[in-house]
């Protein structure tokens, strides 16, 4: 791991912070629940990319799988509360 | 590790790094909820993309043969976040449209 | 095509899968992925409505290609409106568009499209398939942008699954 690519891991990595506490602001500022649930998903897909950054980083394909199922359980939670919000209930 | 290859993996990470942080300022900028919306999808595209090709760059040139298992993660974010932005996007417009605000109303059957 | 492999594309495609995620080509894995990629499409033919005809491969991965560009190239549009947001508000509104498609499986590919690419919404559907009500994040011409959407997607669309 070179200087150069370790500066640029960190660096990309407090970008990626940054753009989740804007989200984090969107989640508790609201002003509908569907912006909740928006905010809720961006976050999910950034912390998926931060998986992603530090398998780079720590040379070790293990984060992968967590990346995985950072996708999968982000879209099934991010569907079952638009479904709730659509009709009130997750499951007709 | 050639030293390009390095550069190009810093490069596709900082410009991600980038896309996100924009996407995150129209997230929280932006006034309207449906022009909000479309920010979230820089992220699950172009941002993504930018990473998985830098993971691949990486991988690929560490262990000298193609790493395609990332290529993976596109695919399934390609398939499931359409299906989130269309879920909301129902979920939204049923919610306005019953607060009364003003949206286009309920497309009708044989209008065209 | 038979009754053992329902819908091949589909098995091929678990297959792949299958061995990308094991990430390992021994024998086993790859009767185990053989395993999967039959006995899937039998377990899931009782739900999925009829298989719709994949015509002219070329088009489609034309297609494909255009997406993946759009997707870029409109990525860098929202990219720009958000910046100068605070000078000019993007101009964003729903526009009508008149569908000529009206296979499912082909308007579940323009869904898909619509959605992924950074600038527009796939909103809601009429019930007889006939319009799709679409929010698009900064729009200069309706007339020009449903020409455009009509052209680039619906036509091809239109040629694989019609």
């Amino acid at each position: 791991m070179s200087n150069l690519l370790s500066w640029s891991i960190t660096l990309t990595l407090i970008l990626f912070v940054l753009a989740i506490s804007l989200g984090l602001l969107r989640l508790l500022r609201g002003p509908t629940a569907q912006d909740r649930v928006l905010a809720l998903d961006f976050i999910y897909v950034v912390g998926m990319l931060i998986m992603l950054t530090l398998a780079i980083r720590y040379d070790s394909s293990m984060y992968f799988e967590g990346a995985f199922l950072m996708v999968l359980f982000g879209f099934v939670s991010s569907v079952a509360m638009a479904k709730f919000l659509l009709r009130g209930e997750v499951i007709e | 590790m050639t030293p390009w290859g390095e550069i190009a993996v810093a490069i596709l990470l900082l410009a991600s790094g980038i896309v996100v942080l924009i996407a995150a300022l129209g997230l929280w900028r932006l006034q309207d909820f449906f022009t909000r919306m479309h920010a979230p999808a820089l992220a699950s595209t172009l941002a993504a993309w930018l990473v998985t090709f830098a993971s691949i760059i990486h991988f690929s040139t560490r262990a000298n043969e193609p790493d395609l298992h990332v290529w993976l993660i596109i695919i399934v974010l390609s398939i499931t976040a359409p299906v989130t932005t269309i879920v909301l996007a129902r979920a939204a417009l049923f919610r306005r449209r019953r607060a009364g605000d003003e949206l286009p109303p309920p497309l009708e059957r044989q209008r065209y | 095509m038979n009754r053992l492999l329902p819908s091949p594309l589909t098995s091929a495609g678990l297959l792949v899968l299958w061995l990308l995620l094991s990430r390992s080509f021994t024998p086993g894995q790859i009767l185990l992925g053989i395993l999967l990629a039959v006995a899937m499409p039998l377990l899931m033919l009782p739900l999925r409505p009829a298989a719709g005809p994949m015509r002219h491969p070329v088009v489609l991965t034309r297609l494909v290609f255009r997406v993946g560009g759009d997707v870029v190239l409109s990525a860098l549009e929202v990219a720009r409106g958000v910046i100068f947001s605070h000078r000019r508000l993007p101009r964003s509104a729903f526009v009508v568009i008149p569908l000529e498609l009206r296979d499912e499986h082909a308007l579940a590919a323009l869904a898909m499209i619509t959605a992924v690419i950074p600038g527009t919404v796939w909103s809601e559907l009429a019930p007889d398939r006939s319009a799709v009500l679409m929010h698009v994040f900064d729009l200069a011409d309706e007339a020009d942008f449903i020409h455009q959407f009509k052209t680039r997607y619906e036509f091809p669309l239109k040629e694989v699954f019609e």
